[in-house]
């Protein structure tokens, strides 16, 4: 123990106070065991594979509709949570209106609700028979049993990640700045279109970015509601549980690594946007 | 442009943050408004912008009644406290906003609208920079480009709120110096808002003492200085000792003697005797004069100040003396002021 | 002249004025209808289907199809799975942030990207990585067999699968609120004597044991109500490794709607909870973070 906090001096700066060893070792245990172990099976799993193998479990053709409508319908979910969300954040950051709080306390539903909860419920108000799907049949309007379905429960499932990094950014935004703009002569619109819009699109982009990492691997609230036709409504996670429930692991491996590639490049492209948007504006999100 | 203030009255839910103010800003001035905070002198400023709607009186630019046209209409520069500049944008575009801005028939064309913007850099010292966004700037520098950026638009006039409140002493005097220049060059009618005193006289044309909602004084800095017409403006502005007298027969009295000030023409009763720590003439002996005890003495910069107590009622004086005086505690100094007012309750 | 001017102060200069910083008043009518709509179409209404569907045939049923054994061996799991994942978590989250927030060292914004991976990990994929881990097919599936060790498709594989996919939420929540917090309210414990467990529990903890709360909250609420993680590693025993939302899904693909809807409700009740608390928590926990501003 001695021999390793004396190691670890040297990678970090001092400080008087005490516990240093003891918490890293612990986060490093444990994260090393629950998280990075695991993962890094699905890793050497997919490395094993070998290129040719990996690359035409990859290709099929199943795979990639399904790697295709799950990234599609997330990416549309992210983009209409991010003109209602920027909207349901500007109403709850700079309006007054009765029961406000409610509705403040209500985005985080999504949060706190089981997602298979969502899912039978959103089923339940969309299909072709349900409160709101029976309403549409008759226009010849499918949401249910369709990549529309898909793309509903994810907006249900990303709305707070947008509002939630939107809304405290909008918080601070300075009275004075609005101001100096209606003194340079710009109408509201102009204001909000130029100079409120662009302070708040690293927040946006942050949400927009969490919305859609986490539609692309949602599967709770859309299997009830997608219809899980192959090829047309079946997403990447329900084609990996299909391949494992038929003992099919080398394309459960595949799929699994593709989608994490993806998402994780994802992640790093905004990482380094947020980090180049903090150098240069002085702010991020 | 003229700009005037006609009995203009502001309430904020009921509260009345200015009462029945009138101000007349002849071109081309630059005019101070000075007061303590609440003193509704920030609210002034913001009306005459049209930021805030008076609840009665009027603004005029010109002879032209502003009362009637929003903020965006007034085609005036605000300059404000904590800068507001836009920080997603350069510093250029932030100087170019006013007028990249402007519908399609009164925009200047682009290369205009960039020259613009370069000369007004220019002529805040700031070229070079024009690339750069507000974060990579210093506090002195930001609000170099407010000012440049509220002055492309060719204000009618130039408003700016505490303009140097959130910099540094150091910055601030150099900015004061500076924006005076500035204004000498470029004649904008300007009224800026500030809470201290020193960049108030130092800076401005005119000077207008505000209280409570209310004018307490306008004038020169001398004026200001030299001549305070009330209590509050003495107290105010510069050090000043209040001692409570009597007006006997024309002549002033301090508890059972006379100070040896004689007041013809004022009326006998009670008052307050008004006089700033360097207007006075120091006594050898006390036929008629103020008398106190030395209780303490520091030596600031070029003078040195003795702390006095004075007489039955043991109030504290302050006076100013030069520095080879030498007086040592519980020592009797004499004096009298050569320079005071006389105020009553 | 005067009276003249006075005479146009009234509402419509307001009006003039509120044009600068704000929106006409329909603007904002529309913005503020299309918001609740948005909130009525996706939030609301599925909220309210639920407790509907579950009441559909009377409060007698729905009492009936709660009581079922098996649905009572779900809710029994389900408690036990988050009695274990989260306090896990919640010592893992204090270590996490105490190393993170109070400390400067090389490497630290890597490991704060590590302990979000979870975040961005499908939960299927979540589930995934134990069955390849302990599957038969792994190295150490084979030696877990032959010693009797069940992991896969029994309790422990569902707690682990859990405490992947809650990993960050504690962690999470206390390293910003620490690192605000700064060092000089332990450096000045520490200054007058007291030990390290001293300092921790009189000083750190009740600065942060609003935050900690809510952390524990949503770290409760996802793990009592994940499914695809679970589902992967469960393997759906009926009465022995099914958790509530699986029974939900059980019963909803059997057709057996009003059962499915009324375990639902119990999951939307603590949903509802755990946003009651956290509203409470929040009004608690914003003036926690106002005060620690001002100092």
């Amino acid at each position: 123990m001695t021999a390793r906090t004396a190691s670890l001096w040297q990678f970090r700066q001092p400080s008087v106070i005490p516990g240093f060893g003891l918490a890293l070792g612990v986060t490093l245990s444990w994260l090393i065991l629950i998280i990075l172990i695991p993962l890094s099976g699905l890793a050497w799993r997919s490395s094993a594979l070998g290129w040719p193998t990996f690359w035409a479990l990859a290709t099929d053709q199943r795979t990639v509709n399904a790697l295709r409508i799950s990234f599609g319908t997330a990416f549309a979910a992210a983009l209409v949570n991010v003109v209602f969300g920027v909207i349901l954040a500007w109403v709850l950051v700079r309006y007054r209106f009765p029961g406000k709080r409610v509705i403040d306390a209500m985005v985080d539903l999504p949060f706190a609700l089981p997602t298979a909860v969502a899912g039978i419920a959103l089923t339940t108000l969309y299909a072709p028979n349900g409160w709101i799907g029976s309403l549409l049949a008759p226009l010849g309007i499918k949401i249910a049993f369709t990549p529309i379905g898909i793309v509903f429960a994810l907006i249900f499932v990303g709305l707070p990640f947008v509002v939630r990094t939107v809304q405290p950014i909008m918080e601070e935004i300075d009275k004075e700045v609005e101001e100096a703009a209606a003194t340079l002569g710009a109408n509201r619109f102009q204001t909000i279109r130029r100079v409120l819009l662009p302070g708040l699109a690293p927040a946006v982009l942050t949400g927009f970015a969490l919305a859609f990492a986490r539609g692309v691997g949602e599967y709770g609230s859309v299997i009830f509601i997608a219809g899980n036709l192959p090829y047309i409504s079946e997403i990447a996670p329900l084609l990996i549980v299909i391949r494992l429930e038929e003992f099919n692991y080398p394309a459960a491996t595949a799929i699994a690594a593709v989608m994490l590639v993806i998402s994780f490049a994802m992640l790093l492209i905004i990482n380094t946007i947020q980090a180049w948007s903090r150098r240069r504006y002085g702010y991020g999100a | 442009m003229e700009v005037r203030v006609q009995n203009i009255r502001k309430e904020f839910s009921r509260f009345p943050a200015l009462n029945d103010v009138s101000l007349d800003i002849r071109s081309g001035e630059l005019i101070a408004l000075l007061g303590p905070s609440g003193s509704g002198k920030t609210t002034l400023l913001r009306l005459i912008a049209g930021l805030e709607s008076p609840t009665e009186g009027t603004v005029y630019f010109g002879n032209e009644d502003a009362s009637r046209k929003t903020v965006q209409q007034r085609n005036i520069g605000f300059v404000f406290q904590h800068y507001a500049l836009f920080r997603h944008m350069t510093v250029l575009d932030n100087v170019s906003f006013g007028l990249t801005i402007r519908p399609a028939g009164r925009r200047p064309s682009k290369a205009d609208i960039r020259k613009r913007a370069l000369e007004l850099l220019d002529l805040v010292q700031l070229s070079g920079l024009e690339k750069r966004y507000p974060a990579q700037l210093s506090g002195g520098q930001r609000q170099r480009v407010a000012l440049a950026r509220a002055m492309a638009v060719e204000p009618n006039v130039l408003l700016l709120d505490e303009p140097f409140g959130a910099l540094d002493a150091q910055v601030r005097k150099e900015l004061r110096r500076w924006l005076r220049e500035i204004h000498d060059r470029t004649g904008h009618t300007t009224v800026f808002v500030t809470h201290d005193q020193d960049e108030a006289l130092e800076l401005a044309d005119r000077v207008v003492v505000m209280s409570k909602g209310k004018i307490e004084q306008i004038g020169t800095p001398d004026e200001i200085y030299d001549t305070p017409n009330s209590p509050f403006v003495f107290g105010f502005i510069g050090q000043s000792n209040i001692l409570p007298v009597r007006v006997e027969n024309g002549q002033l009295w301090l508890d059972d003697r006379s100070i040896g000030v004689s007041a013809t023409g004022e009326a006998d009763g009670p008052a307050q005797l008004y006089f700033r720590p360097h207007d006075i003439e120091l006594l050898d002996g006390c036929g008629g004069c103020i008398a106190g005890i030395v209780t303490v003495t520091r030596r600031v910069a070029g003078t040195r100040h003795v702390e006095l107590d004075i007489g039955a009622t043991h109030s504290k004086v302050e006076i100013e003396l030069p520095p080879e005086k030498v007086t040592s505690d519980h020592s009797r100094i004499a004096f009298r002021p050569t320079r005071w007012k006389l105020f009553r309750n | 002249m005067a009276h003249d001017a006075a005479s146009h102060g009234g509402t419509g200069n307001t009006e003039l004025v509120r044009v600068a910083t704000s929106e006409h008043r329909l603007a904002r009518y529309g913005l503020i209808g299309l918001a609740l709509c948005f909130v009525g179409l996706f939030l609301v209404l599925p909220l309210a289907a639920v407790f509907t569907e579950a009441m559909r045939n009377g409060p007698g049923e729905f009492f009936t199809v709660l009581s079922d054994p098996e649905t009572f061996s779900a809710i029994r799991l389900t408690l036990i799975v988050a009695g274990i994942a989260v306090p896990l978590n919640l010592v893992f989250g204090i270590a996490a942030a105490w190393a993170i927030a109070k400390f400067e060292f090389k490497g630290k914004a890597f490991l704060t990207t590590l302990i979000d991976l979870p975040f961005s990990v499908s939960p299927v994929i979540s589930g995934m990585v134990f069955i390849l881990l302990f599957g038969s097919h792994s190295l150490i599936g084979p030696w877990l067999q032959s010693h009797g060790i069940q992991i896969l498709f029994a309790v422990p594989g569902i707690v682990l699968a859990t405490v992947f996919v809650t990993f960050p939420f504690v962690a999470r929540e206390l390293i910003p609120l620490m690192q605000e917090q700064g060092t000089s309210d332990e450096e000045a414990a520490l200054s007058l004597g007291a030990s390290g467990w001293q300092t921790f529990w009189y000083v750190t903890l009740p600065n942060i044991k609003w935050g900690l709360l809510y952390g524990v909250l949503l770290c409760n609420a996802r793990a009592m109500g994940e499914f695809g993680a679970v589902s992967v590693v469960s393997g759906h025993i009926r009465g022995l490794t099914n958790t509530m939302p699986l029974q939900v899904e059980i019963l909803y693909n059997e057709y057996n709607f009003v059962a499915a809807f009324a375990v639902a409700t119990l999951l939307a009740l603590l949903a509802l909870v755990t946003l009651v608390l956290k509203s409470l928590l929040e009004m608690k926990y914003s003036e926690q973070i106002a005060a620690s501003r001002r100092h």
